[in-house]
């Protein structure tokens, strides 16, 4: 029985990802902002066959707060196993082209958040010498494109902070997962037209916990991301700055 | 994959003109910014256009499927709506429990399951679907939250089971469920000749087993009319293993082109099946998946029908003359050469539905597929409307794409009571079409 925390529990990917953690009978600490969304998944995972659920209710924005979340989390479970960082925010590019705030807020909710949670979950891990660290981060962060460069540059921090992170922690035998969903169907991604290469939060779900299970080091979900992405890095940046991406 | 909103049946083909998402139970649709009808929209398993709300608003409940709670010892299970009868399945198979009944595929959700009333081939002995319905909550457009219960909200509770989703949103419900000590079927199969074989052997199985069905060849004529095959199970007191199932492997890509079904090749599957089963009776244990959900093997199985669809007739008859009606019917169909599959042929027993709405009765239910081939479709299904009506049976509006206002009216005269339970906001294309409604200019339904 492993004991599991998840940031951003009410997210429809952390969601998918948890019942199966759930279906295990894994201990579960679901971190969220909203008390009466964590409250309907914490029973939805109790039925599921979670051995134990405790939510914390948390605006990952305040960052002094993060310390006091991982205590009681380990206070109530004793020491982690997972943590799964899956909360975000996909800010409008217009929006944060017009607005010095708005960008910094996409920022801090996309990259700031995560970098000081990552930086305390690493230091207790690494002093344990075992568990693993996941964060969902982006295609996004693969490439600064027009569109979406505000999100996709929040999101190259957490790949970037998170490479280092793993070679950091390899040797304390502590693993370091980043997941880089592309287009999911959920919530987040409403208002967008869907087409072909959305994926459904289930399937991602699946990915993210064999990722987890196997101690992966870098996941494009689906698969078929990584030769998008591959492809997509690849174009020269004379070619890659006419382009409409 | 974009997600398309359409029936089972693919006819009609009626879009909305907006989806509204629902994730949880506890959300509230902004009802007072909707300026058209609105209907609540599940795993589109229903065939005709129950399911649909053409340039209305679609409430897609598929994502609003949580669990709630799960009282093991007493087999009482509360989730939202959009919980698919798989998603349960998949839960309570493994701790020893199991539907109280089940139609013919899992993907369905609890609160499709109760808007039909839905029934599966222990009719006979538990009813339908909504009998093992505890409680529910259903929210009214006015944003009033109302738990409905045998006792409390009972007219709602009455009307809400089999009311095709017209009464409300229904956000989460509670099912008393049936325990299981094994995931296996003790099945028997027994080979037929006729229909007066049929109803002595459905007559000799109905107090010894818990599920009855017959599979009806649809094609045969002359001396062969109404030769099939019945199968009938218990679930296995023997304790075995409690697998759920797994996800089905075939999967039709695309709509198939028309000529993939023609009469020669139904008449070859028909027969096929007919003879597969030798000898003439056979017993054999098999998993809960092949005994209930033969066609969720293949996903999107409703696409050999092309991209026109096809429609599903259902109906009851009373037992009186079945044997003559039955005749008459299948004499129709076989004539007609437009059948396709198998026809499902079943006995319903005595128990009482529920809803106000319910379609299943006493009698002997045949259900069975058409590709839809336009008007002379309809007009077969005209003629066996002609003897469904003499005969005094009635049509299940869960299958139907379109019988008349007013046979409509005439097999539930129970309508005008029920329509003072209609949400104002919620309508379907279904209920225009039946209430003789226009679809244009309504901003609402009832």
């Amino acid at each position: 029985m492993a004991n599991i925390c998840i940031v951003g529990a009410t997210s429809a990917i952390a969601e998918a990802t948890t019942r199966h953690f759930a279906a295990r009978g894994d201990r579960l600490f679901l971190v969220g902002r909203s008390p009466d969304k964590l409250a309907m998944i914490a029973n939805d995972m109790r039925v599921r066959g979670a051995a134990q659920v405790e939510t914390f209710v948390l605006d990952v924005n305040d960052l002094d707060r993060h310390v006091e979340m991982l205590e009681t989390a380990e206070g109530a479970f004793g020491p982690l196993d997972v943590v799964l960082i899956a909360h975000g925010t996909l800010p409008d590019q217009r929006e944060c082209e017009r607005s010095v705030a708005k960008t910094l807020d996409a920022f801090q909710t996309n990259a700031i958040s995560t970098i000081a949670l990552l930086t305390e979950v690493a230091n207790r891990f690494e002093a344990r010498e075992r568990g693993v660290i996941a964060v969902i981060s982006s295609v996004a962060g693969d490439r600064g494109r027009q569109s979406n460069y505000v999100y996709g540059a929040a999101k190259g921090a957490v790949n970037i902070f998170t490479q280092g992170l793993r070679n950091r922690l390899a040797k304390k035998g502590v693993a370091v997962v980043t997941i880089k969903p592309g287009f999911v169907d959920t919530p987040m991604t409403a208002h967008l037209p869907k087409n072909a290469l959305f994926a459904s939060p289930e399937d991602v779900g699946a990915r993210i916990f064999r990722a987890i299970e196997r101690r992966e080091d870098v996941v494009y979900v689906p698969w078929f991301w990584f030769f998008i992405m591959t492809l997509i890095r690849h174009i020269p940046e004379r070619i890659f700055k006419r382009l409409n991406l | 994959m974009r997600k398309r909103y359409e029936s089972w049946g693919k006819y009609p083909k009626h879009q909305p003109a907006s989806v509204y998402r629902l994730r949880w139970h506890t959300e509230t649709p902004p009802f007072d910014r909707f300026d058209r009808p609105v209907l609540a929209y599940g795993l589109g398993r229903s065939y005709g256009d129950v399911c649909l709300n053409e340039n209305g608003i679609l409430l897609d409940t598929a994502r609003m499927a949580h669990f709630i709670a799960f009282d093991e010892e007493r087999g009482v299970l509360r989730c939202e709506a959009g919980v698919s009868l798989k998603h349960i399945l998949d839960l309570i198979v493994p701790r020893g429990w199991f539907l109280p009944v089940t139609p013919g595929t899992k993907y369905v959700t609890v609160g499709g399951a109760i808007a039909n009333d839905v029934h599966g081939k222990n009719h006979h002995r538990e009813g339908t679907f909504g009998r093992h319905v505890t409680q529910f909550e259903l929210l009214r457009s006015t944003g009033e939250r109302l738990l409905c219960s045998p006792t409390q909200n009972s007219d709602l509770f009455r009307a809400t089971i089999g009311g095709l989703g017209l009464t409300g949103l229904i956000t989460w419900a509670e099912i008393k469920l049936r325990p299981i000590k094994s995931a296996y079927i003790d099945m028997e199969r027994i080979r037929f000749g006729s229909l007066d074989e049929f109803f002595d052997i459905s007559a000799r199985s109905d107090t010894r087993f818990e599920h009855t069905v017959a599979w009806l060849d649809c094609i045969a004529q002359g001396s062969a009319l109404g030769r099939g095959v019945f199968l009938r199970g218990n679930h296995s007191e023997e304790p075995g293993p409690l697998r759920p199932s797994k996800a089905p492997r075939l999967y039709v890509p695309f709509d198939f082109p028309s000529f993939v079904l023609n009469p020669l090749s139904m008449r070859a599957f028909n027969t096929f099946y007919y003879y597969m089963h030798t000898p003439t009776r056979s017993q054999k244990r098999v998993h809960y998946e092949s005994f209930f959900y033969p066609l969720d093997a293949v996903r999107r199985w409703n696409r050999i029908y092309g991209r026109r669809g096809f429609i599903q007739y259902q109906c009851v008859v009373p037992p009186d003359d079945r044997v003559e009606v039955m005749r008459e019917l299948l004499t129709l169909i076989a004539r007609s050469g437009r059948a396709s599959f198998l026809a499902v042929f079943k006995e319903f027993g005595e128990v009482a539905s529920p809803g106000m709405l319910s379609f299943p009765r006493k009698g002997v239910t045949l259900a069975l597929d058409f590709p839809f081939e336009g008007e002379a479709t309809l007009r077969l299904c005209e003629q066996m409307d002609a003897i469904v009506r003499e005969a005094g049976g009635v049509l299940y509006p869960a299958k139907d794409a379109r019988m008349s206002g007013e046979d409509f009216r005439r097999f539930y005269p129970q309508w005008e009571t029920f329509r003072r339970y209609v949400d104002p906001a919620f309508s379907s294309s279904f209920w225009r079409r039946v209430m003789g409604e226009t679809p244009a200019n309504r901003t609402n339904g009832a």
